[in-house]
């Protein structure tokens, strides 16, 4: 038995891997780092996420996404639950989703421990001369930043 | 459980009246920029508010007869009921004024969830955590607005001082546990607000340096807010803030 469960648990996973988030649509819900769990008893699928910021708006499209995504696979009984400790921090952001980020044209964030006080790399030129414009860009979690060489503006992923 | 029910109202309520303050610049910032970044804080405080009533409507639906929601204990409930400090319920006057209002009440809410994030209650402890986060932005963005405009022109330095003066009365109350707040610190759930009046006033100070302007002295101080007695224009908010759901009970997006 637990063997099989094993293998489903693997399988939603796999599902969740294909829910995007819904404001930057490059990055998974996984990438992102908000699953904190998934779990299954009798009978009863269980997503357990944890909010972005405390007033992220997309929480709840996120929530029904899963369940669109998860009832198209043909679960039945899914309970979304979500907590808020330990807090969402964005060293949970998968390396892959980086990578995938900066190539959206989207500046990934810092790890948490590092305090140099460098200004994120230019995602379209890759200059490192770039200066910040407003600690509060287009959604809560993003900072609006220009570069110095090529003169565009981008988003910064902040750190948190 | 009532004391604990009321000090997490407090909580929430302050963040409300406050989210409905400064929503009224979303769309009237002075640059596109600075009305994002009004609106992103707002953001935050509606979402720490609601966290909070969530919490509160639990415990409320757990030790009573009565069934609450979120929605109804921000939509439902009268001034008198009102637990905000009297500070968020403040005019937005000008830019100077909401900067400073903003900037007080970020500096408080820094102090306070840093402690509050080893409180006893789990729950509290989950949300202040996380808040705290969000609120060092908060103080770091308000905190540059006021240099900037202390340290600015003439007009703007002007303009900063009459707001501090005006808001300055209502600072007072952050520092001044109500019944509910004490039994809440004996109980190792809340912080001890009055240690916090040291640091919020460093911070303050150290701001206000660099912005060079001067503080106000200590002065009268008004309270009542956190005991549901408040100055005339929370009935305003409130009338604003509640109406369509007084009107269409109910109604839904
Ligand atoms: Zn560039």
């Amino acid at each position: 038995m637990v063997v099989e469960n094993d293998i489903t648990i693997d399988a939603l996973w796999k599902l969740l891997e294909q829910v995007p988030d819904p404001e930057i649509p490059v990055l998974s819900i996984l990438d992102l780092g908000i699953v904190r769990d998934v779990k299954l008893q009798d009978g009863q699928v269980e997503i357990i996420i944890t909010p972005t910021y405390s007033g992220c708006p997309a929480m709840d499209a996120i929530s029904m996404d899963i369940r669109l995504k998860l009832i198209e696979h043909g679960y039945k009984n899914i309970k979304i639950s979500s907590v808020l400790s330990p807090a969402w921090t964005t060293d949970w952001m998968t390396e892959e989703g980086k990578i995938k980020l900066n190539k959206y044209g989207i500046a990934p964030p810092k790890m948490s421990g590092d305090l140099s006080n460098s200004t994120p790399v230019c995602p379209q030129c890759n200059s490192a001369d770039t200066k910040l414009l407003s600690q509060f860009g287009s959604t809560a979690c993003k900072a609006l930043y220009q570069c110095n060489d090529c003169k565009e503006p981008f988003d910064y992923f902040k750190c948190h | 459980m009532e004391q604990l029910i009321n000090y997490i109202l407090q909580l929430a309520d302050s963040n409300l009246i406050l989210t409905q303050r400064n929503a009224a610049w979303c769309g009237h910032g002075p640059i596109l920029e600075q009305d994002i970044a009004i609106t992103n804080i707002t953001l935050d405080l509606i979402g720490q508010s609601r966290n909070f009533y969530q919490y509160a409507a639990k415990l409320i639906n757990e030790s009573t007869d009565t069934k609450v929601t979120e929605d109804s204990l921000a939509y439902l409930r009268t001034e008198r009921e009102f637990k905000n400090l009297l500070l968020t319920e403040q005019e937005n006057g000008d830019w100077a004024q909401t900067i400073v209002r903003q900037f007080f009440y970020s500096v408080y809410q820094y102090f306070l969830y840093e402690k509050m994030q080893h409180s006893r209650d789990e729950q509290l402890a989950g949300i202040a955590a996380k808040s705290l986060k969000e609120v060092t932005y908060h103080v770091t963005w308000s905190g540059e607005w006021v240099i900037r405009l202390g340290d600015g022109t003439a007009e703007s330095k002007e303009r900063i001082e009459k707001a501090i003066i005006e808001l300055w009365p209502y600072t007072g109350e952050m520092f001044l546990p109500e019944a509910y707040e004490i039994s809440m610190v004996s109980a190792g759930i809340a912080p001890d607000i009055t240690l916090l009046k040291n640091e919020w006033y460093k911070k303050v100070t150290d701001i206000f340096e660099e912005a060079t302007i001067s503080l106000p002295k200590d002065g009268f101080m008004q309270t009542g807010g956190k005991n549901g007695v408040h100055t005339e224009k929370l009935g305003y908010i409130l009338s604003d803030l509640q109406y369509l759901q007084r009107t269409y009970p109910n109604a839904t997006w």
